[in-house]
């Protein structure tokens, strides 16, 4: 449930965008939330506070000085920035056991009832996973519930962004039954598929990557979303997509790969 | 993916949500697989099992709540060990709950009389301010459980200016640093509070990008959601079991402003903290 921050009255979400990572392969989508939520400056507005996410605090991610370093943060966290009609859901752990479901469902009814215009879902899949034609070209695609087909469908042609492809069912067997499948996407599929079934506007950018650093493939997926969104602008030409090097890097990124190596190592 | 040795192993999966498990949730489920579910999920429910004690104390308790006004918690056997040397030998505590949960890797005993190497989950509240409650916590309590005992134990409290103090040890090799942590001066005392917590801390505070999991997580979270004053001290050690020198990093914490006031006679102290030392190592050992 949402939960807001102080005692100030629930802040009004009604016409805004929800931008939210799937806890997917890589943890792509959550990268780039981070990404957008330090370089907006986006303050925190409240908590989601659930069971099915594995319990997790720590200090400030986003601290820019000593001052705000001491704000406790926890597992599933909102922020707002009302100029741009934007709301940010991070997810920063897993599921627990057998919840996702029920997960799945507690994020779609806040959506209805915040009554947001629409939602972006950032995920990724698994790169090996892909077949011959998807091997070549761009390793970003989209996806459009019903409902956000018709404001958001020309937009993505004039883009010239590809359609996530669907897959045969039953491959080798049946090629006529083709359905949707985001390996390593977690609870994408599922988000996306209960969304059109609810008539939620629902966008999903999706990046094909693997276990790594996965600091450049977070970076294309924001520029990806920055060229429908617009929320920062190059500094030389407005047309041309922000450079990577103009989304600042949150200090929790930090020692992703460890601890420093004992010298006795040498 | 293959690794260095050519043998093919299938990476962890970060998606949280396994092919299998979702393959397995696609099918539809039988009478029989609910009916194992539930029970699976009743044996693992979390029960607190309140004494007469409280409601004599306290004049009213029996499924309602009882006001606090403190509550301490210490996870794992240092963090318990280190309350039972420095605070509850002062004789004025009085046992008054019991934590009944099973997991995978403990089921706690309900008996007030412990060893250390049992499993266990016990309150006590101090007998001249009964809204004082202390909690030693010296089992595991699983991922799905955590929430279970967070809204069962806190939902009993009637919250009066309550502030919340965790005790937790983890292993130093989770401390993320830029040098070793070969080179870390271990044991040390790292501490994380919520946003309504004013008073001194008495350690540094955990700097980014290192984080806290497990029990004092939900615990700490719970506190930050509702605004409760909550603090955090996590000791980083080296060493696994019970030992000494790590119960004897909370000292600091003695000086805090919530337990100040409990700390009676520090001078059987170092005694009680040898003897339990001491039971420990005799029940660890394999050929006893």
């Amino acid at each position: 449930m949402f939960v807001p921050c102080g005692s100030s009255a629930a802040p009004d979400f009604e016409g805004f965008t929800l931008l939210l990572p799937a806890v997917s392969v890589g943890n792509v989508g959550q990268l780039a939330v981070d990404l957008v939520i330090f370089t907006l400056g986006m303050p925190k507005v409240g908590y989601f506070y659930t069971d099915c996410l594995v319990p997790m605090v720590g200090n400030n991610p986003y601290a820019t000085a000593e001052e705000n370093s001491t704000e406790l943060s926890i597992n599933a966290e909102v922020y707002s920035l009302p100029s741009k009609k934007l709301v940010v859901l991070q997810i920063r752990s897993p599921f627990v056991k057998n919840k996702y479901r029920s997960f799945c469902q507690t994020l779609l009814s806040w959506v209805k009832s915040s009554r947001c215009a629409k939602v972006i879902l950032l995920s990724s899949s698994h790169a090996y996973q892909r077949d011959d034609q998807q091997l070549h070209g761009t390793p970003l695609r989209y996806l459009l519930s019903p409902a956000i087909q018709k404001t958001a469908g020309d937009l993505m042609q004039r883009l010239n962004w590809k359609e996530m492809e669907k897959v045969a069912a039953y491959p080798g067997v049946n090629d006529a039954d083709m359905v949707l499948r985001i390996p390593g996407g977690g609870i994408t599929t599922l988000l996306f598929n209960e969304s059109c079934s609810n008539g939620i506007q629902m966008a999903v950018l999706v990046k094909f990557c693997s276990e790594g650093d996965n600091i450049p493939d977070a970076l294309a997926l924001v520029n990806y979303l920055n060229e429908w969104l617009q929320l920062i602008k190059s500094e030389q030409n407005s047309d041309v997509p922000a450079t990577p090097s103009q989304w600042k890097i949150p200090h929790s990124w930090r020692l992703l790969f460890g601890s420093g190596l004992p010298p006795a190592l040498y | 993916m293959a690794t260095f040795f050519g043998e093919v192993v299938a990476a962890p999966s970060r998606a949280g949500v396994d092919d299998e498990e979702e393959a397995a949730a696609e099918r539809e489920e039988t009478p029989e697989d609910r009916e194992i579910r539930r029970e699976l999920e009743k044996k693992r429910e979390v029960h607190i099992l309140w004494s007469s004690k409280l409601s004599a104390s306290t004049g009213s308790f029996t499924d309602e709540q009882f006001p606090c006004s403190k509550f301490i918690l210490a996870i794992g056997h240092n963090a318990v060990a280190f309350l039972t040397s420095f605070v509850l030998n002062s004789g004025c505590w009085e046992a008054v709950g019991s934590v009944k949960l099973w997991n995978e890797w403990c089921r706690t005993s309900n008996t007030t009389s412990v060893l250390p190497t049992d499993a266990f989950c016990l309150f006590y509240k101090l007998i001249s301010d009964p809204t004082v409650l202390l909690c030693q916590c010296n089992c595991y309590v699983a991922e799905d459980q955590q929430f279970q005992w967070l809204e069962k134990v806190f939902g009993c409290m009637r919250e009066e200016d309550l502030q919340v103090t965790i005790l937790s040890t983890c292993p130093v090799t989770d401390y993320k640093t830029p040098e070793s942590t070969l080179t870390l001066p271990s044991p040390f005392l790292k501490a994380l509070k919520t946003k309504e917590f004013k008073e001194i801390v008495c350690c540094p505070l955990l700097e980014q990008p290192n984080i806290v999991q497990g029990l004092p997580a939900a615990v700490l979270s719970y506190c930050q959601v509702w605004q409760i004053p909550a603090v955090l001290y996590q000791c980083y050690t080296d060493v696994i079991k019970l030992d000494t020198v790590t119960i004897e990093a909370f000292k600091p914490v003695l000086s805090s402003k919530n337990l100040k006031s409990l700390v009676k006679d520090m001078s059987k102290s170092t005694e009680i903290l040898k003897k339990l030392v001491t039971t420990n190592e005799i029940h660890n050992n394999i050929y006893t």
